[in-house]
């Protein structure tokens, strides 16, 4: 037998979840490979167990996508190969290293599909490393996946559609909100009314959400700054700074973000070109319309590629596996191909529009305090980074990170490396798009050092 | 204080385990993460201020979450299952 290896899929959201069914429709079987222990990705991500709450009482107006997305994926049993709570931790030469069941198992593929997906984008702010802050993501996790609020009285801050969503849902599921501050003016938010005509029911949805938040007696508060989280050893209080006034509220939990970041390491790790996207404010892997990368055989596709959402991701995920299958000489469904593109084109639009209504505060860079925690694995502080920048005259991110440590902790910089940028750019004077990108080092995530000897011991033999 | 507030699965089976050697409970379908911070404020104490962490993304992006058990073992908290008879560790413990 001289059988071609199965394609690899990184990631079992949305994304992955349609290129695996496409594949399969094709007949090929992918292997594909997910953290968690069942599918979903983030934002469809299902319990550990089933508890008393119904589909709607986790996805909300989501609920039939969230359910056909799962229900799709389990009908593909048997046709694939899916290793879940698995984690690809590098690549090199064409092969894999995923460590699944508590070892490493090299995988060579044909064909590499990474749909790995975001997480929260952060800037540093006083206190918030205390205990009881948590990413806007992570605040939802805990409510959809765990069953648990944050918080008894809860404050969600910072700016991008996720903000409203996670606090609309705490709300629904009886938790205590103390308030919602948008880093953003509310004269944003007209922004919306271009997104009308592309997407009605999701402008219509969030202009609900907000009305219901009010009703709810949640206070908004829009264009806050300089703010701080009080606390000695968990979350106190939040004080902020708006219309030039001082404000501050007693709180036990905080979900915080500003938007989203995509998770581009797998991408680097296989040698895909990278180009400076300014709306995301970052270096992304290019890609064409389909998912085709700089490097044959990889493919894009989700919010691992450049923000975009879950629905982008389903269609993206389709869309790549099309091309895949035309990259092999097999049959694929041009129509198809071509109404996907569109789709996405379209939502696109959309994304520029919700990136006007909930802008990402690039000025708080030049506000943040010397003394506040900047790299939270290593404990470097803003000042540290600010007098390595002058001492050194670093102008280039990795040279940052080999004189003041930030981005090199467990994290490997998903958390701070968005603040390291900004905050070099403008120490520097250079733009955003001129001082670098991280460079990502396997493994992209922590793993115990025993697995990987005994991978390259494996390797070896 | 704890610091997640349960607002399903109260009722679910108890699971057993010990936090810095007092006995505890979670519940099935708890992650590591859930179980220790329905009983208690923090998962650990960084390494190089001694500040209380516990969590920040619970996703398995931000590598805040690790607590060590008994046996050395470091455990990512937000993404590892609890079970029974775990014995978890959120003090300063010497290096593994």
């Amino acid at each position: 037998m001289n059988e071609r290896p199965q394609p690899l899929i990184v990631g079992a959201g949305p994304a992955g979840i349609r290129a695996a069914q496409a594949l399969v429709a094709a007949g090929l079987r992918p292997l594909i490979v997910d953290e968690a222990p069942a599918c979903g990705g983030q934002i469809y991500r299902q319990r550990f167990v089933p508890d008393a709450r119904s589909s709607h009482d986790l996805y909300g107006s989501e609920a039939p996508k969230a359910e056909a997305l799962h229900r799709d994926f389990a009908a593909l049993e048997g046709k694939l190969d899916y290793w879940p709570q698995a984690l690809l931790w590098n690549l090199r030469d064409g092969r894999a290293d995923i460590m699944v069941a508590g070892t490493s198992r090299q995988v060579a593929y044909d064909g590499l599909v990474l749909a790995t997906g975001a997480t929260d984008r952060t800037l540093p702010i006083p206190g918030w490393t205390l205990p009881g802050v948590f990413t806007l993501g992570g605040a939802q996790i805990a409510l959809k996946s765990q069953g648990c609020a944050i918080g008894s009285k809860i404050v969600f801050l910072g700016s991008g559609p996720l903000l409203y969503l996670v606090a609309w849902q705490y709300m629904k599921a009886g938790a205590k909100i103390v308030a919602v501050l948008d880093t953003a003016p509310f004269a944003a938010k007209f922004n919306l009314l271009r997104g009308l005509p592309l997407f009605p029911a999701i402008v219509l949805r969030g202009m609900r959400m907000t009305a219901e938040l009010k009703l709810g007696g949640v206070a908004l508060h829009y264009g806050v700054t300089d703010v701080r989280i009080e606390g000695k050893n968990a979350v106190e209080a939040i004080a902020w700074r708006q219309d030039g006034m001082e404000h501050r509220l007693a709180c036990d939990g905080i979900g915080y973000g500003l938007a989203l970041r995509s998770e581009t390491q797998a991408a680097d790790l296989a040698g895909c070109r990278f180009t400076f996207n300014p709306r995301d404010r970052t270096a992304l892997p290019e890609r064409d319309a389909a998912g085709r990368t700089s490097v044959p055989g990889v493919y894009l596709a989700g919010d691992g590629a450049g923000i975009a959402g879950a629905d982008a991701a389903e269609r993206a995920g389709e869309r790549v596996a099309l091309a895949l299958l035309q990259d092999r000489g097999l049959p694929h469904d041009a129509g198809r191909t071509a109404a996907l593109e569109a789709e996405l084109a379209r939502i696109g639009r959309f994304r520029e529009v919700l990136e006007a209504a909930f802008p990402f505060p690039a000025h708080w860079i030049q506000d943040i305090a010397d003394a506040t925690t900047l790299c939270r694995c290593e404990e470097v502080t803003a000042g540290e980074v600010r007098a390595a920048i002058g001492r050194f005259g670093v102008h280039e991110l990795n040279r940052l990170k080999a004189v003041s440590r930030i981005g090199m902790g467990r994290c490997q910089g998903r958390v701070c490396g968005a603040a390291a940028a900004e905050l070099l750019a403008h120490e520097t004077g250079f733009g955003i798009d001129a001082v670098g990108r991280l460079r990502s080092q396997a493994p992209i995530k922590p793993v115990p050092l025993t697995l990987a000897l005994a991978a390259q011991q494996e390797a070896a033999e | 204080m704890p610091l997640l507030h349960r607002l399903v699965r109260a009722d679910h089976p108890a699971i057993p385990f010990t936090l810095d050697g007092v006995a505890c409970e979670g519940r099935a379908g708890d992650t590591v993460l859930t179980a220790i911070l329905t009983q208690a404020d923090r998962l650990r104490l960084s390494e190089f201020s001694a500040s209380p962490r516990a969590g920040f993304c619970q996703m398995g992006a931000c590598q805040d979450c690790w607590v060590v058990l008994e046996s050395g073992e470091r455990l990512r908290a937000c993404s590892t299952a609890l079970t029974a008879g775990m014995r978890i560790l959120t003090r300063r413990a010497r290096a593994a």
